[in-house]
């Protein structure tokens, strides 16, 4: 007697999605502090640095990344601390 | 000589003419030092993502110039002393920041 559960259809068990460098593949090698709305999709709705995990970006681009964002905020072209950014 | 790039911003407090003279200023102190001025932008008056001096507008420019490394110094330090400028950043350019930069001009002269 088995008292496996058994599903009418398959269930769907997520793939995942291969995560790759956005700036690798689409050739990006400066990244620009001044463009706000470039950088706005690197941080979260509070203001922070999304994670390499996240985003998928390399590490070298990362660095770069982060380096883009902090100057950004120098300028307040991008806020230290936000809410609701998007 | 070093390719540089400096975004600057001024009181809101300042009149177009007053902006200008102070960005002129800022130009003649490289220039004299035996700079050249490559490119020289105004972001007009925009809004701060935080208030700096209890001000939330600031005008922008953007100077892009060439230069020895020693006249950023004494050009940084006049920014500093200058109580017009709220804020003021200067990055050394690279190769690739340069063709950056020459492609941004590209675009906003097509437009413009």
């Amino acid at each position: 007697m088995s008292n496996d559960i058994r599903y009418l259809t398959p269930i769907n068990i997520d793939i995942k999605k291969e995560k790759y460098c956005r700036f690798k593949k689409s050739g990006i090698k400066f990244i620009d502090y001044k463009d706000a709305n470039f950088l706005l999709k690197l941080v979260n709705e509070q203001g922070k640095i999304l994670p390499r995990r996240i985003t998928g970006t390399s590490q070298k681009y990362q660095k770069r990344v982060n380096k883009a964002i902090k100057r950004a905020r120098h300028l307040a072209i991008l806020p230290y601390v936000g809410d609701m950014l998007k | 000589m070093n390719s540089y790039e400096t975004v600057f911003i001024l009181t809101p407090v300042l009149s177009d003419e007053q902006a200008k003279e102070a960005v002129q200023k800022f130009e003649g102190e490289i220039t004299s030092k035996g700079g050249k001025i490559k490119h020289s932008e105004s972001w007009g008056l925009r809004k701060l993502a935080y208030p700096i001096q209890k001000k939330s507008t600031g005008f922008y420019f953007l100077i892009e110039f060439e230069a020895e490394g020693n006249v950023v110094a004494d050009y940084e330090l006049m920014m500093k002393r200058d109580e017009r400028v709220l804020r003021f950043l200067t990055v050394k350019m690279d190769a690739d920041h340069l063709a950056y930069a020459d492609k941004r001009r590209a675009k906003a002269g097509a437009t413009a």
